[in-house]
């Protein structure tokens, strides 16, 4: 069973929601990237809640003229209205009043979605018979799901990100520098909006699919994972777009499996799956290899200092520092340093003080900026410039008594 | 007689505005009520360092801002040589404060030099080989060339002031603003600094700083600018870095300990 939901086995309508799932999930975590390296993440909720009146003013409108009130590209069109409508509310607030940004998302997502809310009821008792579909945009339905609203994701999807990459670098610039980039002439403010604006499409797009309430997560969580694995943006882009494409499959397969799975939820779900395992297992930025790296260093800071100890004839007093230099052959069991121990000790000694010429001379700045107490020199520089700074140091002298 | 003396002055205010790299009429900016420049009038001299010293709060960076259109001004005009400021932009180069962004984004040192060439890049154009080399070349010139692979995290303070420089320099502009570039960096940065500085200068670029450390004016400046939300004085640095003008423009804000030291320096 699962296998055939991961092969798209189960029926036209299961693979029609896992394919659109796909792309919405490719293009918004792509889009949502460069939300989250502008930091206005939760911009994209207010967006979100925002499309709600326009969702039910398109369907008063709709019916209204007689028509059927569930055309999809007409509800898509109101609520992209009144999510653009809300931006520049939301933009107008954080400009020209003293509100900040989450005074300003807070005040027009409660505002809007409260309105929508209302209309919903109003519809209702409009009696229309029809408006069921309707409550579908909040958490997002695809029980119904029609070529055509496939079509209308995919497309939309395709734009949107077609969009965002023609205007990644003016994106880039902005998020890392706005400053810099208004120096250079760049529309920083018509960069943003059109930053939002794409936001907007993909929420608009993804509303049959995870609804209005959920949209935010496929938008956010995926950067913030893809984030974990790299250190450059170009790159955080693509590991995104990836791992919320996978979200977006996994989640409407496994939705497929037993009737009445909501897909948007699992979706979300499954994104923050990948997002979890990122957290523990990320190589650099993970918490697990951040806990393991703290317990190496803490080794390696006592056993350099136990060196430095035995080298200066000092006594050690930490039984972490003793512990380690036993297990390391480093001392005996009396605490009496072994001939491999002094040995070690000694070029630790000396390492310290080719280190303290490395780093009081400009030439080597950028094997300094390495430094940390532990390295091995020899790790850094070649052999050549140690022995020149040998030369500096001197050989050993005759102690005089 | 009278009227052809006031057209004379005309001109040689005109030619002065069409020579310089960077002249300012009349400029205020106001953050809410209280203005932060006001009524300012500035030339700068084309291939000089010229320093703005002020006390803190005093509009210096903001004359930079509004030079460049980052904030917009109340009132005033931008002229950069002789013309206004979007059909100059390519002939600026502009170093933020170091704190004014956030050094975990993800990208490397070599990716933010890049960013200097964005106007040759265009839009959707690949990073190629020159463009890389031309990063490389600059961030030699700031001694940070074994860092180019690195993440901007990785840096201190003083090698993300050198990146920032890096970055301006690929621009190859005409006139380089840098807003206090010297602030909480080590010695050997502010050395590194002042050498490309200088080596603009002679090659016939004019830098515009702002400044804070009022002992190494006469040391890096030839002209300085001395602000308190209006012009205190402004001119080459014997002239108008003098005990009198600092004290107009620090008020009693400045060491008595700090005006004998400047005007030992001042001999």
């Amino acid at each position: 069973m699962l296998w055939e939901a991961l092969t798209l086995q189960l029926g036209y309508n299961a693979t029609l929601v896992a394919i659109g799932a796909t792309l919405l999930g490719v293009s918004a975590g792509v889009t949502g990237t460069f939300l989250f390296l502008r930091k206005r993440a939760l911009v994209s909720d207010a967006i979100s809640h925002a499309t709600l009146p326009g969702v039910c003013l398109a369907f008063m409108v709709l019916v209204a003229f007689g028509g059927d009130g569930r055309n999809l590209i007409g509800l898509l069109a109101g609520s992209a209205m009144s999510a653009w409508i809300g931006l520049l509310c939301m933009n107008w607030l954080t400009r020209h009043t003293r509100l900040a940004e989450d005074a300003a998302i807070g005040a027009v997502l409660s505002v809007f979605f409260g309105f929508g809310i209302v209309l919903l009821t109003v519809i209702q008792t409009m009696g229309v018979g029809r408006q069921a579909g309707l409550e579908g945009f909040l958490l997002g339905s695809t029980a119904g799901m029609l070529w055509a609203d496939a079509l209308v994701i995919a497309i939309g999807g395709a734009a949107t990100l077609v969009l965002v990459m023609i205007i990644r670098r003016p994106m880039t610039m902005v998020a890392f520098d706005p400053e810099f980039a208004a120096a250079r002439g760049l529309p920083v403010h018509r960069i943003d909006l059109a930053m939002m604006g794409l936001v907007m499409a993909v929420t608009v797009v993804g509303l049959k699919i995870v609804g209005l309430i959920l949209i935010v997560a496929l938008l956010i969580i995926p950067p913030v994972t893809a984030r974990f694995w790299t250190d450059r943006s170009d790159r955080v882009v693509l590991i995104a777009g990836l791992a919320g494409g996978l979200a977006g499959y996994l989640g409407a397969a496994l939705s497929a499996l037993a009737p009445n799975l909501p897909t948007g939820p699992i979706i979300v779900l499954v994104s923050f799956g990948f997002f979890a395992l990122s957290l523990l297992l990320a190589p650099v930025r993970g918490v697990l290899a951040a806990v393991l790296r703290h317990l190496r260093f803490q080794r390696r800071v006592h056993i350099r200092q136990g060196l430095l100890a035995l080298a200066q004839g000092q006594k050690i007093y930490e039984p972490l520092t003793i512990r380690l230099l036993r297990r390391a052959g480093a001392v005996r069991a009396d605490g009496v340093a072994t001939e491999a121990g002094k040995s070690r000790a000694a070029k630790a000694l000396r390492d310290e003080k080719r280190w303290e010429i490395v780093r009081a001379d400009q030439a080597h700045e950028a094997t300094a900026a390495l430094y940390n107490g532990l390295r091995d020199i020899e790790t850094v520089l070649t052999q050549d410039q140690i022995a020149e700074i040998d030369r500096r140091i001197g050989g050993p002298q005759e102690v005089t008594p | 007689m009278l009227e052809l003396a006031a057209v004379q002055g005309v001109s040689t205010e005109e030619q002065n505005v069409d020579h310089s790299p960077l002249a300012i009429r009349g400029l205020t900016v106001s953050y809410g009520q209280k203005p932060a420049v006001f009524s300012v009038d500035m030339t700068v001299q084309p291939g000089a360092m010229t320093a703005i010293i002020g006390p803190n709060g005093a509009g210096k960076s903001t004359i930079l801002k509004a030079a460049l259109g980052i904030v917009s001004p109340l009132s005033g005009q931008v002229m950069v040589y002789g013309q206004p400021l979007d059909d100059q932009r390519a002939r600026i180069a502009y170093v933020p404060q170091r704190a004014s962004v956030d050094w975990d984004f993800p990208t490397r040192v070599i990716d933010v030099v890049l960013m200097g060439l964005s106007r040759q890049l265009g839009l959707l154009g690949r990073v190629r080989a020159r463009h890389k080399a031309r990063a490389m070349d600059c961030l030699n010139r700031v001694g940070m060339r074994e860092f180019a692979d690195r993440q901007i995290g990785q840096l201190s303070g003083g090698q993300q002031q050198r990146v920032f420089l890096a970055r301006a320099l690929a621009q190859d502009a005409d006139l380089y603003l840098l807003d206090e570039p010297f602030a909480g960096v080590d010695a050997a940065t502010e050395k590194a600094i002042i050498a490309v500085l200088k080596s603009l200068k002679e090659a016939g670029k004019t830098v515009v700083v702002v400044h804070h450390d009022l002992a190494t004016v006469t040391d890096y400046f030839d002209h300085v600018f001395l602000i308190n939300t209006r012009k205190v004085a402004e001119g080459p640095v014997a002239q108008a870095f003098t005990v009198e003008t600092l004290q107009a423009a620090y008020g009693g804000r400045l060491a008595t300990a700090q005006i004998d030291q400047i005007s030992r320096a001042l001999g």
